[in-house]
């Protein structure tokens, strides 16, 4: 992948697919670390599935046999000197996925954020059913989505209305630039 | 700076146009996501789609959806065309440049851009 926000939006489509109502995307930029956290309520995964993720011959899809979701996940922060970290349960009243990625921004073979507000936005055209909540922080402070709010101030009309579409890109660029002159 | 009462606004202007959009939709355009799909450039054409669709004003008869790995994924990004009636027209190696192209020549004008299609890519 060429951006991590690439990868973002590979990995939170797995979020979706497993049934989540809201899938909690945060991105924290400390220092020279960089934090990726894809946390959601979806079905969760067993012990034994967990175990196979990361191999990227293991995958849920039907049309071929490798997944490779994950294991680019894993080497895009590896390359770096950071790591991936699956915390899943299937626990009836607390099942859901968390995946945590740690990246160090200064090394050499760090893949640059890119375009995440194209990421958001192609998550909720494609999924305007399901909830969003994405934060990303950084030493100037802080960017902020969360679709419950607009589907409360939308009252029925869809997110994917084009309209809708379109305010949420300019909302996001402007929380960035705001974000950029602090 | 951008406020929720902006939406309130697209509320009010989008509650009567929900019901108009339901039965008159005959084009479905599906973009293949899937990790394949992504790595290729399959978000920019998505963009390029929803936005050339609207920009273009065929909102009214045309949906832009996303889907997983269709199975030919050197040939990413995908993009298929279902227009009632008639046969599903497959675009591969998809660039945002094409997708404008698509929606002007084939979604507005009604000829497909064979150049574009699977199978003119052997």
């Amino acid at each position: 992948m060429k951006e991590l926000s690439l990868n973002i939006l590979d990995i939170t489509e797995n979020s979706v697919k497993a049934g989540a109502t809201l899938t909690e995307i945060s991105i924290i930029e400390i220092g020279d670390t960089l934090t990726l956290t894809i946390k959601d309520n979806g079905h969760g995964m067993s012990d034994e599935i967990l175990k196979t993720v990361e191999n990227p011959f293991y995958t849920t899809r039907t049309t071929r046999k490798v997944g490779l979701g994950i294991p680019l996940l894993k080497l895009a922060a590896e390359q770096t000197g950071g790591n991936v970290k699956i915390v899943s349960s299937t626990d009836a009243t607390n099942h859901g996925t968390t995946v945590t990625a740690t990246f160090f921004k200064n090394h050499l073979d760090f893949t640059p954020l890119g375009d995440v507000k194209e990421t958001i936005v192609t998550l909720i055209q494609g999924h305007p059913n399901t909830d969003f909540l994405f934060t990303h922080q950084t030493n100037g402070g802080e960017v902020k989505l969360d679709t419950r709010e607009l589907r409360e101030a939308l009252e029925g009309v869809p997110l994917d209305t084009y309209e809708v579409i379109v305010w949420i890109k300019e909302y996001l660029n402007e929380q960035y630039q705001l974000l950029n002159n602090r | 700076m951008k406020s929720l009462a902006e939406l309130q606004a697209i509320k009010d202007k989008m509650k009567d146009k929900v019901v108009i959009r339901e039965g008159s939709l005959t084009t479905r355009v599906v973009v293949g996501m899937a990790t394949c799909g992504i790595a290729a450039g399959a978000r920019p054409v998505l963009g390029a789609f929803v936005e050339a669709v609207n920009e273009s004003g065929l909102a009214q008869s045309v949906t832009v959806s996303q889907t997983g790995c269709v199975g030919l994924c050197q040939y990413e990004p995908i993009v298929e065309v279902y227009e009632a009636g008639k046969e599903k027209v497959t675009y591969v190696k998809m660039t945002a440049d094409k997708a404008k192209e698509v929606v002007e020549k084939h979604l507005k004008g009604g000829k497909v851009v064979v150049e574009y299609t699977v199978a003119n890519c052997e």
